[in-house]
């Protein structure tokens, strides 16, 4: 059972590893002038929500199973990633808003952002493997 | 409804996508960011010219169809006189370009200036009938006005000069024959640059321009001088060509003479004037009646605040030689030569651009900068000496030595070109000049000189630093940095306006910088890295108004443009020449190549002068661009007017005026043959007017399905503004009536906007919205979001931002099919303007508020919204513009302000562009500055004119590093600085809190303060302590948080409040400074002590008063100018006989409470409050609405309310803040 659920987790972030890798070659394409920020806008406000979905899913998942330290690593990622989403302005576009993004170094903080959270990420990768490894020995 | 079926069709569309699926179908222009140059072949015959066109024809050709183009649109701002100006320029011209030299004119020309000019006349044209045959054709003749009038501009300036131009003939001759006549050129610009401003430099300056017959002295004084100096080396030269460009330089300069008479004004505003007078004496036989834009421009400030300005106007006459020369080189090169260009102007989709076309004024003109600089050493006595000693700074070393040996050797013209080298282009004149030697006579003289300097000038950063000279540490301790105790001094305002400092650079750079009104900078002096302007606890940043209208601009159209190959900078002033073929650019220093055409310098028709160019010698420039800047063949002008037509709109009756402002300036609308215009009304359902040629009358088909929105049909709906006139004004006639009796007070604002979305992408241009109340159907729908209890609460102020995304994606999509929307919002309700606004926010538009509006019982309302219409229809605007905004390697931008789309990190996508329209720039220093001492900032403006023209204008300033604390607080633009926090503040309050941005306001006064004062050992804690430059920060900061946009306390309505914001943001420096801080004057005691005079009028200069109740008086009359609205107060003692001669009334209690207008009474007091008036009001383009305010009127708490300086209930007084900010800084 409990492999499932690191099988699982494994699966889902490498999902979100690739999806934060996505977010830096979009945002630096930005930088690079190579798109312009509506397009830019436009393809990651789509992936927000599956994000913010895919980060939540697997911090419930180590809850419900009880993987206390693995949850309160996941717990503030997610919180950031659901608060920055609540707060985002009625009139804004999505967390990524066109208007907005080249302004007031904007586009170096989503930046920064995405990093921090590949990091986090392949760190978690490379946890759940060793859980899981371990959860199939052990099974 | 029925009753108008008369008069017009009506077909009710119901079913979905009825006939008009066509509009779908409609092909998509291209968003506009690709990159495909191929796709867009160059569209109009102009652009297509190759380098490698020869002969005769090719030139004509071009000729015409720049001109025409640009000139053709005279409509737009009319003004006769300067009309008749650019004519007799135009016949100049058009003898000029094949001009065999006319040598022997100039001696001719000294005899008397009127006189002169005929003969002048005369003989340019004689020379030349063979070109006159070839603009025979109507166009052609265009071309030619336009040209003369680029070439002349300027010289109506000067025209003020009468005097000096008699001056001339003795001055002139000193130098070599074929110079003279441009030298004299040069003595009016130094007139007027003293004018216009700069009070201190020459005492003699102002009673001068007060009095025209006083600047006799005067301009032969500067002329001698000038001559000597050698204008800093490039004007001389390029004059000193025999070629034609001389003979029509005096051929203007005598028309100007003769018309000097009438030209009086002195300062910028008079540049404007006297244009115009000087130009009508011209009156050769152009055919072209157009009034160029230029003459309205002369807007700028009219007393001349800006020195630089002035000097700018000034400089005018050399650019226009410059860009006859120019034209002609574009001719000469077709024919003659060879010389095709390569490309330099390779050019990527990002074009910045710029564009005056509206050909108006500015393309007239194409006077460049260049003789500002003139001017300045004229004033200075532009020796080197003074450079140094102007420089003041510091480490002077450098600079002094290079310059020093050059001039010792050479006689003093050498000299003066010695000066040049400090810049670093000037190095490259000797090795050009010998190449050109043979060409040019004039200038040999100097050549030798210019090679010795030449070797000790090997790199730009040796020139840079020589240049650099902005020392502040010299023992005088500059004006700006004299400390001053805001405690105790009470009178912290000038009496006189404010101008912008200028720049701490030498003398050559200054002469050549950009004008202050186009390009200021919060900071003059750069600190050298981002630790010391965090120090300062100031604000860097640019504020920016590029496409202001301009009385001369130089239009240069050259087969290349030259930039640099890495950075894609235009080629400046501030560029240094490495050798003859080489040069280094300013911002990224790159060494590029100078391209072969650009050797070629069309003014002197000589070869081997890049830096003689007009583009090296004028800050602000404009360039006729080629196909390679076209994403897509050039749109015509297209207007949409969008009109809400619910019940609301209908009792309003904004309609009637609308038609009526309409139906005056329908011939007005800027655009040629191709210009389109449609109408679409809405309430609950959206009604289109066919409007196609060959109805016989409007037909109105009606669309109810909000819901998905279709174009009932496919063409007829947009149309051809000159075929389908006739209908189009049976619409707008019957317009007004159509509606009368509808019950529909809904209002389907969002459907109504994608269907002109719809309608407007295949080519982009403008809609203009009129909307009266909150959108309530549809999508974009709104609700009522302010609550009116809240109106003066202290704390939270919500809903500042929009409520929905609807109108921002509508304005991005617009933005991407090059469309903008203009918002004209008449409401005597909330509307929720935070939220409608975003429509013209992000697509480049522009927003006029008219609060409770009504036509006949707002009256003052319904004139404003009048003279908004006419100023809005008939202004200058450029279609599909972008801008984009370079500066020197080190330095970057992070945010900008203003109305438009940032496309890029430094690309700003503005799908239209307006002369009223402003923005700013925050800048960061990324990397230290400490290898350079001068650093650089270009805007580029890529537009297509309304004549169809793609254009680029543009501007560059300069500014030196500091690496002082202290240099860095000398040179604080405090104008520049609070409107930039103003703009920081509005993006503050909407995306965090509006109390967080007023703390903000009042912590950069705070911060700032404080570091300064612990800068400044010796004066700790005697008071509030602040260098002379940032004495008026406390001040301004606190007019701003008593704005309607920041305060508190007061009742405010949310729309006000939003609206305020708005202005904030998209209004150019001048305006927003006259917005936050109003000008009060004492108008009942006017006297023609210190008067100007402006065409042929006495204008009256009281002094500025502070705004304060205190200097209220009971027996006074008090002029408040708020930039948008004038103030009459009168207190209740008034003096009779102001109130009988100004007023017409015979005592204080028959004056009515509701007065717009002063009457025009045959008294001398009356004639100086109106000539006063006017002038202020010449001096903008938004005709402001006066309101008399009587004593004990109520609304005398809209004039109160602008006095800052006094407490009321929510806010400090001036002296409370400086207390306050004192302890704040104390703790």
């Amino acid at each position: 059972m409990e492999a499932v659920v690191f099988i699982f987790s494994l699966l889902d972030c490498c999902a979100l590893i690739f999806l934060s890798v996505y977010f830096i070659i979009t945002l630096s394409d930005l930088e690079c002038d190579y798109i312009n920020a509506r397009s830019c806008c436009s393809k990651l406000n789509k992936w927000v929500i599956p994000e913010m979905i895919g980060h939540s899913v697997v911090s419930v998942l180590m809850l419900v199973s009880l993987h206390w330290f693995i949850f309160l690593l996941n717990l503030p990622v997610a919180t950031w990633n659901i608060y920055r989403f609540i707060m985002v302005p009625s009139g804004n576009m999505g967390v990524f808003d066109p208007t907005e993004i080249h302004n007031r170094g904007q586009l170096k903080s989503h930046m920064k952002e995405a990093m921090i959270k590949l990091g986090f990420h392949l760190l978690c990768f490379f946890m759940y493997l060793y859980s899981m490894i371990l959860a199939l020995i052990n099974d | 409804m029925e009753e108008q079926g008369s008069c017009i069709e009506r077909k009710l569309l119901r079913a979905k996508r009825g006939p008009g699926g066509p509009a779908q179908s409609q092909m998509q222009v291209p968003s506009g960011y690709g990159l495909h140059h191929q796709n867009y072949i160059a569209a109009s015959g102009h652009y297509s010219q190759g380098p490698g066109k020869m002969a005769a024809s090719p030139l004509d050709g071009q000729c015409s169809d720049y001109y025409s183009g640009l000139y053709t649109p005279p409509a737009q701002k009319v003004a006769a006189s300067s009309t008749a100006s650019h004519e007799g320029a135009q016949q100049v011209y058009s003898g000029g370009p094949p001009a065999p030299p006319l040598l022997g004119a100039p001696p001719g020309l000294v005899p008397g200036a009127s006189s002169t000019a005929s003969l002048m006349h005369t003989s340019a044209s004689q020379p030349y009938p063979s070109f006159v045959n070839y603009y025979s054709s109507p166009a052609v003749y265009t071309a030619n006005s336009s040209a003369a009038s680029q070439g002349f501009p300027a010289t109506c300036h000067y025209s003020v000069s009468t005097v000096s131009n008699a001056v001339h003939p003795s001055v002139c001759y000193s130098s070599p024959p074929p110079g003279d006549p441009y030298t004299r050129v040069f003595t009016s610009q130094n007139a007027l640059v003293a004018g216009s401003g700069r009070e201190g430099s020459f005492p003699g300056q102002n009673a001068a321009l007060s009095h025209p017959s006083a600047l006799g002295p005067l301009p032969s004084q500067q002329h001698q001088q000038q001559q000597q100096q050698t204008l800093s080396g490039f004007n001389t030269l390029s004059w000193s060509v025999p070629g034609l460009p001389p003979a029509q330089d005096n051929l203007l300069r005598n028309h100007a003479g003769s018309v000097a008479s009438a030209s009086n004004s002195p300062a910028g505003p008079v540049a404007v004037s006297p244009a115009g007078p000087g130009m009508q004496n011209v009156p050769p036989p152009r055919p072209v009646s157009t009034v160029l834009p230029g003459a309205p421009s002369a807007r700028g400030p009219p007393a001349g605040k800006y020195p630089q300005e002035s000097a700018a106007l000034g400089t005018q006459p050399s650019e226009l030689t410059l860009q006859k020369g120019m034209q002609y080189g574009d001719y000469v090169n077709n024919q003659a030569s060879s010389a095709p260009t390569p490309l330099s102007s390779t050019s990527d989709d990002e074009e910045e651009e710029e564009d005056e076309e509206a050909g108006v004024d500015s393309s007239s003109t194409t006077s460049s900068a260049s003789p500002v600089p003139n001017s300045y050493d004229a004033l200075e006595g532009g020796s080197y000496a003074d450079m140094h000693s102007s420089s003041a700074s510091s480490p002077a070393p450098d600079p002094a030595p290079d310059p020093d040996p050059v001039p010792a050797p050479t006689a003093p013209q050498s000299v003066r070109m010695a000066k040049p080298f400090g810049h670093g282009y000037p190095t490259l004149q000797p090795g050009y000049q010998n190449a050109a030697a043979p060409l040019t006579s004039g200038v040999q003289p100097s050549g030798p000189v210019a090679f010795q300097q030449y070797p000790q000038y090997p790199g730009v950063n040796q020139l840079s630093s020589s240049l650099g000279g902005l020392s502040l540490q010299s023992s005088p301790q500059p004006e700006s940095l004299r400390p001053v105790n805001l405690t105790q001094e009470k009178d912290v305002l000038p009496t006189t306006p404010v101008w912008a400092p200028v720049p701490n650079l030498n003398m050559d750079l200054k002469k050549l910088n950009c004008s202050p009104d186009s390009f200021r900078c919060t900071l003059t002096n750069i600190p050298q890295t981002q630790a010391l302007l965090n120090k300062a606890k100031l604000p860097l940043g640019l504020l920016l108004h590029p496409f202001r209208d301009l009385t001369q601009l130089p239009v240069i159209t050259s087969n290349t443009i030259v930039r640099c190959r890495s950075c894609r900078t235009y080629i400046n002033p501030f560029v240094s020449f490495i050798d003859q073929r080489r040069w280094k650019c300013n911002l990224c220093y790159r060494v590029n190549d100078v391209p072969e055409e650009f050797m070629y310098n069309p003014l002197t028709r000589s070869y081997g002068e890049p830096h003689k160019r007009p583009e090296v010698q004028n800050s602000t420039v404009e360039f006729i661009a080629s196909s390679d800047y076209m994403l897509r063949p050039p749109q015509p002008a297209v207007y949409l007017f969008v009109l809400d037509v619910s019940h609301n709109a209908v009792e309003a009756g904004y309609l009637t005026v609308l038609c009526q402002s309409l139906l005056e300036n329908l011939d007005k609308l800027p655009g040629d043959s191709r210009t389109r215009i449609g109408f679409m009304t809405f309430d609950s359902t959206i009604h289109f007017y066919s409007l196609q040629e060959g109805l016989s009358q409007p037909q109105m088909l009606i669309v109810s399905d909000i819901d998905d929105v279709f174009l009932p049909t496919p063409d007829g709906l947009l149309v051809n503004l000159y075929e389908s006139k006739e209908l189009i004004k049976v619409l707008l006639n019957a317009l007004p009536n159509m509606f009368t009796n509808t019950r529909e007070t809904h209002s389907a604002l969002g459907p109504a906007l994608q269907a002109a979305f719809k309608l407007m992408s295949p080519t982009g241009g403008r809609v203009s919205v009129f909307q009266t109340q909150l959108p309530s159907l549809g999508a974009g729908l709104l609700q009522s979001r302010e609550d009116p209890n809240q109106r003066s609460s202290t704390k939270v102020v919500q809903h500042l931002g929009p409520a929905t995304d609807f109108y921002k994606k509508l304005a991005l999509d617009c933005s991407g099919q090059q469309t903008a929307v203009d918002l004209f919002l008449l409401s005597s309700q909330y509307s929720d303007l935070a939220s409608l606004a975003c429509m013209s926010k992000y697509s480049a538009g522009c927003i006029y508020y008219y609060p409770s509006f009504h036509c006949t019982h707002n009256p003052s309302q319904a004139e404003k919204l009048q003279k908004d219409l006419k100023r809005y229809l008939t202004r200058k605007i450029g279609f599909e513009a972008v801008m984009r905004i370079r500066c020197t390697k080190g330095l970057s931008m992070h945010t900008f302000h203003g109305n438009f789309f940032v496309r890029s990190t430094d690309l700003l996508s503005l799908a239209n562009i307006n002369p009223d329209a402003g923005f700013a720039v925050q800048l960061s220093i990324e990397e230290n500055l400490t290898d350079t001492s001068l650093v650089c900032f270009q805007t580029a403006l890529l537009y297509t004119s309304s004549k169809g023209e793609r254009r680029i204008r543009v501007h560059t300033l300069c500014l030196p590093v500091v690496s002082s604390l202290a240099d860095v607080y000398a040179g604080v633009d405090v104008q520049a600085a609070v409107c930039l926090l103003a703009n920081m503040a509005v993006d503050r309050s909407v995306s965090s809190s509006l109390s967080d941005a007023r703390d903000a306001l009042v912590n950069a006064v705070v911060d700032s303060l404080s570091a300064y004062g612990s800068t400044v050992s010796n004066f700790q804690h005697s008071g509030l302590i602040a260098p002379a430059s940032l004495k008026l920060f406390p001040l301004y900061v606190l007019a701003l948080l008593k704005q309607k946009a920041f305060r508190t306390g007061t009742s405010t309505r949310l729309d006000d409040r939003v609206y305020a914001m708005c202005q904030i943001k998209s209004q150019p420096l001048v305006h927003l400074m006259k917005m936050i801080h109003p000008n009060l004057y004492r108008i009942d005691r006017l006297t023609d002590e210190g008067a100007v005079h402006v065409n042929d009028r006495v204008v009256p200069q009281p002094p500025l008063l502070k705004l304060s109740a205190e200097k209220l008086t009971r027996e006074g009359a008090f002029l408040m100018d708020c930039g948008s609205v004038f103030y009459i107060w009168i207190g209740n003692g008034c003096d009779s006989h102001f109130i009988e001669d100004v007023l017409g009334y015979p005592n204080f209690a028959s004056v009515p409470q509701k007065m717009t207008h002063l009457p025009e009474l045959d008294t001398l007091s009356s004639e100086r409050t109106r000539s006063f008036l006017t002038w202020l009001r010449d001096s903008r383009p938004l005709s402001p609405v006066l309101h008399l305010v009587k004593d004990e009127s109520p609304a005398k708490t809209e004039f109160f309310q602008h006095l800052v300086e006094d407490r009321t209930e929510a806010a400090f007084s001036y002296y409370e803040f400086l207390v306050h900010v004192q302890q704040q800084i104390c703790k």
